[in-house]
């Protein structure tokens, strides 16, 4: 276990058992799917079933009444940007610890272009100290998988996957250097270390603001295609062959990027990928009237591809949802289309949105949470994620079906930059938990 | 002892050691790596003034030829030539003609025709000692061809396991550290295989050639797990130049998880021996205490075995020179 997760054991002993009974209990990792409770001693899962009733419960035992709503593992993101340390008027450890415990996220991992790049142990060491200071959601981080982002040189991996890095990535940058990736997914298998990839062949993608297409023509801005996804993908696929490392590829948006996803794990490839909610639920439409709110990386797709998206999580070829929290000031948006900054909030976001796959009958509920929950924990090697005997009582009570009107205004997060305000959505967040702690109640 | 004849290349090879040339341990066979080991162990036990020892290539030319910079190996050849009567001329890459533009294979016909008897070579490029070794008159050493072999080290780390712990069936050796660029490990592990010792290979995977595994070795990137009762721990140098982010992230990284410390050497048995062919990087590759432990480091001694076997090189192949006799029969 690394000392990161170490850290954030929770200070004390907790006095009372606490019970959380009449629940609609979901557990993707076991399968879990039926009404009863569950029992938490010190931060850990003692028990768990239909057999914990109110009645059935220790002497002494704070209950909590679920209502029948749904209770599942509080929601791993393995994808957000914390701002910290250096832009912490966009966000902050804190700020988005808040965010993601009203979002129901108990655990994320933040990426490493901070200011400075996460590249070292100290930089390592300086996320888990925060992290501990919060008490919120539990806040891990990759470290950069080339010193100071520059695709050149490996970062000491093996030193910092020990502090407590949970992966390697560049974070908003794919390595364009062919012999530098190969050698970085050849480092990395020496650990057995999971290497993140932002999918994007960077020639094809430079001074692009919005997706290929005949909207980017109308609108006069200059198109990234969508094939610079699945080109960067299928090169990476012929150095994951060679060094047989642990591959990831970040957010995907495409159709072709899922078909050779498909193929690379059909052949027995050692690679997973996540994608965000903007790329199920939003297309290049968006952008309409030059909506920067709606300038993402890589850029919202046609409707074909959201709908391939859409599909693909349904089908499991995708493994995860994360977020892809990116928090941004006015100042990285109110300017022209071209020259506003990538990026959306997600945090409070990532449920709601989510659910819509379910409510449209895409795929039942438990399938869409295990790729909220024990997917990307198992992809980081988390032991969370999961309603099970002996792992950390990190949890989600939810009501799936409640409708209610999305409100930026409303959001913990220290940026508001939505492309989702105003949307009407179902499901909502009721309660939150990590270690056993109430972290977040929702208004009534 | 007969007058020398001449031209050297009349001689066909004698029946003791029936090559031309010593290119590299992928031609030898066990039988006859085992005879170089016995008359290099002969040597080893000879003194150093021996008179027999001292005729046997009087009048004889040893041209120590190293487009690569080499101190040890090119001294450890020229003392095994000077200890066995031989006229010996050093050309080094600072003073050659490669410099002024001469391909390696002009150079090759320029020096043969000062009819030295035995050439070593050194090249920084894989093959080149071989290509040379076609065009010239007399019999070639291979002092190590980029990163292909370097046959008289594998035979020198040999020797010293054997006159330490009396064989070399059947042991378990380690080889840790940069595999990629090693000549060193080639032959070694070419070497050891034949005399049916096992080999576990253990490096970064960064550092490890492609398919080594199919080169009949086990391979790890988990140095205790690696070392766990091996009899013999071989260390390799890593170049300065490779541990700054492209193989190795750095230097605090490499010596962390691939440098050999009592900790990680705690695995290995009790007794195991320590080898490096050197030079060492210090803390680097290996700790200071564990390359200088009297009971477990044998790199002094390599370096001791280091001319005894070049002394048996050079004898086996002037054989055809020197009548079948050699010295230490």
């Amino acid at each position: 276990m690394t000392s990161q997760q170490q850290q954030q054991r929770p200070p004390k002993r907790q006095v009372r058992p606490l019970a959380l009974v009449n629940a609609h209990l979901i557990d993707p990792a076991s399968k879990r799917d039926e009404q009863g409770g569950v029992l938490v001693e010190d931060g850990v899962i003692r028990d768990i079933g239909t057999q914990i009733t109110k009645h059935q419960v220790p002497e002494g035992a704070e209950i909590v009444d679920c209502g029948g709503h749904v209770l599942a593992p509080g929601l791993v993101d393995m994808r957000v940007q914390l701002r910290e340390p250096g832009d912490e008027h966009q966000e902050t450890i804190e700020t988005g610890s808040l965010a993601a415990a009203a979002g129901g996220v108990t655990s994320m991992v933040c990426l490493p272009n901070t200011n400075p790049v996460i590249d070292d142990v100290a930089g390592v060491e300086f996320i888990a100290r925060r992290a501990r200071e919060t008490k919120r959601a539990k806040v891990y981080c990759y470290g950069a998988l080339t010193k100071g982002l520059e695709g050149k040189d490996i970062v000491e991996m093996g030193l910092l996957h020990e502090s407590g890095a949970l992966g390697f990535t560049d974070a908003l940058s794919a390595i364009a250097d062919s012999q530098v990736m190969r050698r970085a997914l050849s480092y990395a298998r020496t650990f057995d270390l999971l290497v993140v990839q932002h999918p994007e062949e960077p020639r094809m993608a430079a001074g692009g603001a919005m997706n290929s297409g005949e909207l980017s023509s109308r609108l006069g801005l200059a198109g990234i295609p969508a094939c610079a996804e699945v080109m960067m993908i299928e090169r990476d696929l012929h150095l994951v062959r060679m060094s047989g490392g642990r591959y990831h590829v970040a957010h995907v948006s495409t159709a072709a990027a899922v078909d050779k996803i498909r193929e690379a794990k059909q052949e027995g490839l050692r690679i997973t990928c996540d994608t965000a909610p903007p790329y199920f639920s939003l297309n290049e439409a968006e952008v309409g009237d030059y909506r920067t709110f709606a300038k993402l990386s890589p850029p919202l797709r046609g409707e074909a591809d959201r709908r391939a998206i859409a599909a693909a999580v349904a089908e499991g070829v995708i493994d995860a949802i994360a977020s892809d929290h990116a928090p941004l000031d006015v100042e990285s948006k109110r300017v022209p289309f071209a020259q506003a900054v990538p990026g959306v909030i997600g945090l409070e976001t990532l449920l709601p949105v989510s659910l819509e796959l379910y409510h449209k009958g895409l795929m039942p509920l438990i399938d869409l949470m295990r790729c909220l929950t024990c997917r990307p924990a198992d992809i980081l090697g988390l032991p969370q994620g999961r309603l099970a005997k002996g792992a950390p009582a990190d949890m989600v009570l939810f009501d799936p079906d409640r409708p209610h009107r999305l409100d930026a205004e409303k959001f913990r997060s220290k940026s508001k930059n939505s492309p989702y305000d105003t949307r009407p959505v179902q499901g909502k967040v009721l309660q939150t938990f990590v270690d056993g702690r109430l972290v977040f109640t929702a208004d009534a | 002892m007969t007058a020398p004849q001449t031209p050297s290349s009349s001689g066909r090879p004698s029946a003791f050691f029936p090559h031309r040339h010593l290119l590299g341990i992928e031609a030898l066979s066990a039988d006859e790596i085992g005879r170089l080991l016995d008359l290099a162990d002969q040597y080893a036990n000879m003194a150093k003034d021996d008179e027999r020892a001292r005729r046997l290539l009087r009048n004889r030319t040893v041209m120590n030829l190293f487009f690569e910079d080499s101190t040890r190996t090119r001294t450890s050849f020229e003392v095994a030539a000077l200890r066995l009567g031989a006229d010996v001329i050093n050309m080094s890459v600072g003073t050659s003609s490669i410099k002024k533009g001469e391909t390696l294979l002009d150079t090759a016909m320029t020096l043969n025709a000062m009819k030295p008897d035995v050439l070593v070579v050194r090249h920084g490029d894989s093959g080149a000692v071989s290509l040379l070794s076609q065009k010239v008159d007399g019999a070639v050493i291979n002092a190590g061809d980029g990163r292909h072999e370097h046959p008289t080290q594998a035979l020198l780390d040999a020797l010293t396991i054997r006159r330490r712990l009396g064989r070399l069936n059947g042991l378990l050796v380690a080889i840790c550290g940069d595999v990629l660029h090693s000549r060193v490990a080639r032959s070694n592990i070419l070497l050891l295989s034949k005399m049916g010792a096992r080999i576990r290979v253990i490096a970064p995977t960064t550092l490890l050639p492609g398919n080594v595994d199919r080169f009949g070795v086990e391979v790890f990137t988990d140095m205790r797990k690696g070392l766990k009762d091996v009899d013999i721990v071989m260390m390799l140098r890593l170049q300065i130049e490779r541990m700054q982010g492209a193989y190795v992230p750095s230097i605090r990284e490499y010596f962390h998880f691939f440098g050999l410390d009592y900790d990680k050497l705690a695995a290995a048995k009790p007794n195991a021996l320590i080898m490096h062919p050197g030079p060492m990087n210090r803390g680097v590759e290996i700790d200071s205490e564990v390359a200088d432990d009297i009971n477990r480091s044998v790199i002094r001694e390599q370096v001791e075995m280091g001319v005894a076997v070049r002394m048996a090189c050079l004898d086996a192949l002037t054989r055809p020179l020197t009548g079948e006799k050699g010295t230490a029969q």
